[in-house]
């Protein structure tokens, strides 16, 4: 018995650690290692930090949608606890705790798996709209407990630390930014590696298995409500493990940080990434910050837009970004990737228009409606001009109705493509 | 006693709301197993078309107008978005509605603002209406009243009572059977969303005045009505009922209270530490029953869930 469990066990871990599966994190640590002589500013370090900390997030939240098909509306609350006692924790250093810095995000993934086995014990019996409303419930409950809980939570300015207070590692005290982003990013391999081999191990196969029917998973033999619970204990540890990161990184957490609106745009980035994929969250992570922090800088309609990619990433292609580069996997094995290449570019031009001119109409519609004090004068593309009138508002909507128009001819063209290029067998 | 009896009249006239919102989201959700996560922001985009709406006509078209628009919108989304992601299953049908509750909430932002809009009840109800020991009664709660208990009749009636209530029963069961003798059922699926968030307009539009219109009206009542139809049992019609009417006086009487804890512990025996800032306990001893008053829903959403997973008047658990 003990030998036949063996076998399958030993062969999974010399698959594992092969070249072909090392190689990508090589890279990964390698680019990441170098990140900052490319971008040195303290902005660009803090942007790329607040993206390192959306992944782990990001990646912990995927454990359940994607691994687990739990839907969460309430995952903030692992992040944000997780956070808080961390920051308590590096007050308690301030006062005289030994604990160096790096090793803080254990203390709160820790606080992030009790309260996930907490919760869990009675979220997990069901997975579907059942867990989607419990961790909704809780979700709000902890929000608003974190508002009557002044000791603990800080009430409206929430708690603050300083990280510089603990004992030294090998010299840095972690005074500048630089240093703060290889500590995050030490992070973000570990926590993704370590995320990764979880959903390699055979609880995280069962895991799959529940999502997909959990009635034949019990007829194998397995408790779907322990090994939902078991999932969500280590998803609770990431994100406690991200809520660390964050308190290390930005020194304060407030109530923003357990609250509804954030374990929303988590759900968000994870699904726009991809959630059935393991890479979809980073991409969906790297996407979303992005979006938030440079589009965020130019206009102020950019949580509408983000709302708009959203509905349609969930009506259009489900599978997020990353499953519209795995759709390419095939073509790419046939060899046939180059038939696409020319339609694509052909599109290119008037799908970019037909976004700009769309996301003009709306620009100039807002620029109307909420003008400060009769203020037409509008800058939008590097051009100025005057939005009380009708005609740059007309003018986008002709721009926007050719160039949709170009791209409705041109979709069949890319149907004909995608179908050649997908089948094995061409007929010459 | 009269404070008593205002606030079991404040606590029907909230819980009679909530149920408006409750009954049209347990139908959706007996219907197609999915809950609709935007319910709240129908009625939301209720309470600003009635505002909009209100500054041509009067208040009274908008009552009347805005709810019919309101349940078109909801039609069309049922026709062309939510019928679209039915194919992948629940999940993404509930991350559908999640979107839209986002981008509704986006969308309104986007044309009226962010700040308060000044929508008032209409002068005709502009009144008391009794008065109970001193404390006047506005007219306007009991027009709100008498119209939620109107809706909530005319729907039971319309279900048990009429062909078109039979149908729709037996189409929440037995769909395929339905569509086998005859029916349309996806029309009847479209029609109940269409009503379902029509019924959550009108909600918009009566209550926009009392608790007034702006962009987070939505998300301030959303997780309350999931949290009611859960307490109250998924599906379950008299279950939401019972349940808003119990979270309506429970968040009433949790505000007309000023119960501190610190009178309690001191009733007990214990005695109020004198540097009371700086104590672990602060709060503990500075709690109040209003400040509590908001996450007792959810309190209780989490007692009943460990106690009885299926709700109050839940038949199964999923």
């Amino acid at each position: 018995m003990s030998l036949a469990s063996k076998t399958p066990l030993t062969a999974g871990t010399s698959r594992l650690i092969s070249l072909s599966n090392t190689m990508p994190w090589a890279f990964a640590a390698l680019f990441l290692l170098c990140l900052p002589f490319v971008f040195q500013s303290n902005s660009a370090l803090t942007i790329m930090n607040q993206m390192a900390i959306t992944i782990v997030f990001a990646l912990s939240y995927n454990m359940l949608l994607g691994q687990g098909g739990m839907l969460s509306f309430g995952h903030a609350v692992y992040m944000g606890l997780g956070g808080f006692f961390a920051m308590h924790v590096m007050n308690m250093v301030e006062g005289g705790l030994w604990l160096p810095l790096p090793l803080l995000p254990i203390v709160g993934g820790l606080f992030g798996l009790i309260f996930a086995f907490l919760i869990g014990s009675f979220s997990t019996r069901r997975a579907g709209t059942v867990f989607a409303m419990i961790s909704l419930g809780v979700g709000e409950l902890i929000a608003a407990c974190s508002v009557i809980i002044v000791v603990f939570f800080g009430g409206e300015e929430g708690i603050s630390g300083d990280r510089t207070m603990g004992p030294p590692v090998f010299g840095y005290e972690f005074l500048t930014q630089q240093e703060v982003y290889y500590l995050t990013i030490f992070w973000l391999l570990l926590a993704t590696l370590l995320m990764y081999l979880f959903s390699r191990t055979p609880i995280g196969r069962i895991t799959n298995a529940v999502r997909d029917n959990e009635e034949r998973a019990e007829f194998l033999g397995y408790s779907q409500r322990n090994v939902r619970w078991i999932s969500f204990c280590a998803s609770g540890f990431f994100a406690g493990v991200a809520g660390s990161l964050f308190a290390i990184n930005f020194e304060i957490l407030t109530e923003e940080n357990l609250n509804l609106a954030t374990s929303g745009s988590i759900l968000l980035v994870t699904f726009i990434g991809g959630a059935g994929f393991f890479v979809g969250p980073i991409i969906g992570a790297v996407v979303f910050t992005l979006l938030q922090t440079v589009l965020g800088l130019h206009t102020e309609l950019w949580s509408l837009y983000l709302g708009i990619l959203f509905v349609s990433c969930v009506m259009f292609f489900p599978s997020g970004f990353a499953g519209l580069v795995a759709m390419h996997r095939r073509p790419f094995a046939l060899g046939k990737l180059h038939l696409l290449i020319k339609p694509y570019l052909k599109a290119a031009i008037p799908v970019v228009t037909s976004v700009l001119s769309l996301a003009a109409i709306l620009e100039i519609l807002f620029h109307k409606r909420h003008g400060y004090g009769g203020d037409h004068e509008m800058v939008l593309y590097g051009i100025a001009f005057d939005s009380s009138g009708y005609q740059a508002i007309a003018m986008a909507a002709v721009i926007a109705a050719i160039s949709l128009f170009l791209v409705s001819r041109i979709l069949p063209e890319i149907r004909a493509a995608w179908d050649s290029a997908n089948h094995a067998e061409s007929r010459t | 006693m009269a404070l008593f009896l205002v606030n079991v009249l404040d606590g029907l006239v909230t819980g009679l709301l909530l149920f408006m919102l409750c009954s049209g989201l347990t139908l959706i959700f007996s219907m197609m197993g999915v809950l609709n996560f935007a319910h709240a922001s129908f009625y939301m985009l209720g309470a600003y078309f009635a505002y909009q709406i209100s500054l041509v006509t009067g208040f009274w078209a908008g009552l009347i107008i805005a709810p019919l628009v309101v349940g078109v919108i909801g039609a069309g989304i049922e026709r062309y978005g939510l019928r679209r992601v039915h194919k992948f299953g629940h999940v993404p049908e509930l991350i559908f509605t999640f979107g839209l509750a986002l981008l509704i909430e986006e969308a309104v932002q986007f044309f009226w603002g962010k700040s308060q809009l000044p929508f008032s009840e209409p002068e005709a109800l502009d009144f008391a209406a009794f008065a109970i020991a001193g404390n006047a009664f506005p007219a306007y709660k009991v027009f709100m009243i008498f119209v939620a208990m109107g809706i909530f009749l005319t729907l039971l009636y319309i279900l048990t009572k009429t062909r078109i209530g039979m149908t729709i029963q037996a189409a929440l069961s037995y769909p395929e059977t339905v569509q086998n003798l005859g029916h349309n059922v996806p029309l009847v699926f479209m029609c109940v969303f269409g009503v379902g968030t029509a019924m959550a307009g009108l909600a918009g539009v009566i209550a926009g005045p009392v608790l007034g219109v702006f962009p987070g009206m939505a998300v301030q009542l959303g997780s309350i009505v999931f949290v009611t139809i859960v307490i109250g049992g998924l599906g379950s019609l008299w279950g939401a009922l019972v349940a808003s009417l119990i979270i309506g006086w429970m968040q009433t009487f949790a505000t007309a209270y000023d119960v501190t804890a610190e009178q309690i512990l001191t009733a007990i025996g214990f005695t109020k530490p004198e540097l009371i800032w700086d104590h672990p306990l602060q709060d503990l001893w500075t709690l109040t029953l209003p400040q509590l008053g908001p996450i007792l829903p959810y309190l209780l959403m989490v007692i009943v869930l460990v106690l009885r997973p299926q709700g109050l008047m839940g038949k199964r658990e999923s």
